[in-house]
């Protein structure tokens, strides 16, 4: 049962409300009203018009784009039931939260927990005004799933690393001004030879080479290090404790990609409604039988799993903070992602395989890319796979393979 | 699971050593060989009424806690796991009919008996083998049913049948003139029962609103998969434990990636499983349009308690198929929750009319 909240705190939570209104009145320009978070896309930096600009800057500067981070490092400070009203009132109003990526995703929660004093006020900052881009420099060509086996090495020169190697998946790295990486800072053990580094993309000696997926787009890059500096003050935590640093990490990442965050959530007009135009109706339901049975089914497994997100995130929340149990969200919530995306391929016909040219809509097109690029997802942050060996290993106590 | 409140959590703890101490699921295979036709042992059932499990859904008014109907599901989903025998469920679907559609008189008469346990009540609503609210023939004129009910859950014993007719919910006394029943005899080996009523006496219940029976059946729903949420969390850790300590090939069944990435998918299921079985408790507590929740409900634990029943027997081998084993009784429960109160089907083409299309 829910319990009410103190007078007390209702009224000073009255308050808030209060000041989040005038807030939004004086800063969030209608105009922008329902336009996504344009800038925090990892598609690349979309041309920030001056409106864009001022409403990134009010948002960062309150501390509010990354609500609950502290203070003292450029965070809201708020509390959670601060954070709901913040959400609640941005909501009404249209608004949505210009800082994002995977600074405000991945790095900065692992960065709070693990970093040294001056590295939080170093880099922090720059995350919660949205003016540093991250991106991440896990996964090399012979380390993908077996990710520990990366090679890419950090030599220790004294007061700085040297580094040399490859890295390959690098999401948005053509447009990042920073890189938080997987290194090997000893050869002799494959989990504690790990360090968790960070290293500037304009160092000389970083090369980017964008690769074009099937999709036709090029999010992602290989990253190449050629005799990189990078200074000792740099490295995250201990020598040799990248691995954990990773895996926590990789833990913020699965709850973000598995849409319990706000990146997969399903825009656009319902399968229903779709279904509807494309197949027709009788009787007010949609004309073939089968293909309204499996959108049932979909509508309720999609409902089903944003119940489990919320519910998972309030019980690693109570349990203080994320947990294995991401790996579900990020299983399911990926394949109901790429479910979706064939119900609508299969719903639209041949109009809905359209790749470019006279005839299409831009939704029907943008559709094509989406379910494209869509079979990344449970491949990425860990296949599906691994997060199954994950569940089955760590969950359920199912032991290693012999 | 869900956020309970300490009054909860010792509900769920309380029932949960019940089962496990009182109601392993060696006495359900005591019950099932006695086969007596009630379908549970009547000295348990008085246990869970002193324990005040009868009436956690009956008002304090007339004698029950009120306690809510996640409180209920936590029960019901423990009595699950040992698949323990009891008319809990039907009782309680049956004192909610009287709760949220009787008058005064018709709740003092029965939500008292049925809150202390002296009274089994039921509902009675299918006329086929087939769940179709839309098709009930059952008819009264002049105070007086007449139809025949298919398959009533605890029908052998009822004392009060929740009846429904085509113009509402009737109360009929389990032992009124015109009532004759006939045990139908099913793979759960629970009572289920043709009942007939023949001019019986029936009282109306006539308030609660125009879709009464609606609201009733929706708590039926997920009453079903709370049951059913029970097993198949059983099934799942029971099927678990015996890949951890099955040997062949040298290796410990557990240790294959095959049979691991099965258990990794059986397992984020009966998450998704729990988290609709915990929103449809939720939303009849929250007292707001319960429909939709109640068939996410009932869908997701018919998918998922389906799929869990079979691969319990398949992960077990040969012993999954052995009646020594206790692998046949989810596997035979389950099918019958299954097809109860509306199948995947049904369920999926009343979604979908629902949402408009």
């Amino acid at each position: 049962m829910a319990t009410l909240a103190e007078p007390q705190a209702g009224s000073a939570l009255d308050d808030f409300r209060a000041e989040v209104r005038s807030f939004l009145e004086a800063n969030f320009p209608p105009s922008l009203k329902g336009k996504g978070n344009a800038l925090a896309s990892v598609e690349g930096p979309t041309r920030e018009t001056p409106e864009m600009t001022a409403w990134r800057k009010a948002m960062g500067e309150r501390g509010w784009g990354t609500p609950t981070w502290p203070k003292e490092y450029g965070g809201g400070g708020l509390s959670k039931a601060e954070a709901r009203v913040l959400a609640d009132e941005m909501a009404r109003v249209g608004a949505w939260n210009p800082i994002g990526g995977m600074g405000v995703m991945m790095f900065g929660p692992t960065l709070l927990e693990y970093g040294s004093e001056e590295q939080k006020r170093e880099h922090i900052p720059g995350i919660t005004m949205g003016e540093v881009r991250w991106c991440q420099g896990y996964s090399e060509p012979n380390a993908g799933s077996d990710l520990a086996n990366l090679q890419t090495f950090a030599a220790d020169a004294g007061d700085h690393y040297v580094v040399n190697g490859q890295k390959t998946w690098t999401s948005g790295g053509q447009w990042a001004d920073k890189c938080f990486c997987l290194v090997r800072t000893d050869k002799s053990d494959k989990h504690k030879g790990i360090s968790f580094l960070l290293i500037d993309m304009t160092a000389p000696g970083v090369e980017v080479k964008p690769i074009k997926m099937i999709s036709g787009m090029s999010p992602f890059c290989e990253t190449f290090f050629t005799d990189v500096k990078v200074p000792k003050e740099n490295l995250v935590g201990q020598e040799g404790q990248g691995w954990t640093i990773g895996k926590r990490l990789l833990q913020h990442e699965r709850t973000n990609l598995s849409g319990g965050g706000s990146r997969l959530q399903m825009s656009g007009p319902s399968l229903a409604d779709l279904a509807k135009k494309f197949v027709g109706e009788e009787d007010g339901k949609i004309a073939d039988r089968d293909l309204r049975a499996r959108i049932a089914k979909w509508e309720m497994d999609w409902r089903a799993f944003q119940l489990t997100a919320m519910r998972v995130m309030a019980e690693s929340k109570a349990a203080g903070g994320v947990s294995e149990v991401s790996s579900i969200l990020k299983t399911i919530g990926t394949k109901l992602g790429q479910e979706r995306s064939e119900l609508i391929i299969e719903i639209e016909g041949l109009q809905g395989l359209g790749w470019e040219g006279e005839g299409y809509s831009q939704e029907e097109l943008n559709n094509v890319r989406a379910w494209l690029f869509g079979k990344a997802t449970t491949i990425y942050g860990g296949s599906t796979e691994v997060q199954n060996n994950i569940i089955a290993k760590r969950i359920l106590g199912m032991l290693d393979h012999q | 699971m869900a956020v309970l409140s300490e009054e909860q959590t010792m509900l769920r703890d309380m029932a949960r050593d019940w089962t496990s101490n009182e109601s392993p699921v060696n006495a359900w295979r005591k019950v099932r060989d006695a086969d007596d036709g009630a379908g549970f042992d009547a000295s348990v059932y008085g246990e869970m009424a002193q324990m005040g499990w009868s009436g956690i859904v009956v008002p304090e008014a007339y004698g029950g806690s009120d306690f809510g109907w996640l409180s209920l599901g936590l029960v019901i989903e423990e009595l699950g796991k040992t698949v323990t025998a009891s008319p809990l469920a039907a009782s309680a679907l049956a004192a909610s009919a009287i709760a949220l559609g009787g008058s005064d008189e018709q709740k003092q008469k029965w939500l008292p008996g049925i809150a202390s346990g002296e009274i089994v009540a039921t509902l009675a609503v299918d006329e086929g083998p087939r769940h179709d609210p839309d098709a009930i023939k059952a008819s009264v004129s002049g105070g007086k049913l007449s139809g025949a009910k298919a398959f009533v859950a605890e029908g052998d014993s009822a004392g009060l049948f929740v009846v429904a007719a085509a113009d509402g919910l009737y109360l009929v006394a389990g032992d009124a003139a015109g009532v004759s029943r006939s045990r139908r005899h099913l793979t759960d080996f629970r009572s289920h029962a043709e009942v007939s009523f023949d001019s019986a006496d029936a009282d109306k219940l006539a308030g609660g609103g125009d879709d009464l029976l609606g609201k009733v059946l929706d708590r039926a729903r997920v009453l079903a998969a709370a049951e059913m949420l029970g097993m198949a969390g059983q099934a799942f850790e029971t099927t678990l434990a015996y890949l951890k300590q099955r040997v062949q090939f040298g290796q410990v069944l557990a240790t294959f990636q095959a049979l691991q990435h099965r258990m990794a998918n059986l397992y984020s299921d009966i998450e998704l499983m729990r988290s609709a079985v915990e929103a449809g408790l939720a939303a009849i507590d929250s007292g707001g349009d319960t429909r939709q929740a109640a068939i996410l409900a009932k869908v997701k634990a018919n998918e998922v308690g389906h799929l869990m029943s079979r691969e319990m027997v398949q992960l077990h081998g040969g012993i999954g198929m052995t009646d020594e084993y206790d692998a046949g009784f989810y596997l035979k429960r389950m099918r019958v929750l299954e097809a109860m109160w509306g199948n995947t089907a049904a369920l999926r083409d009343r979604f979908a009319t629902l949402n408009g299309y």
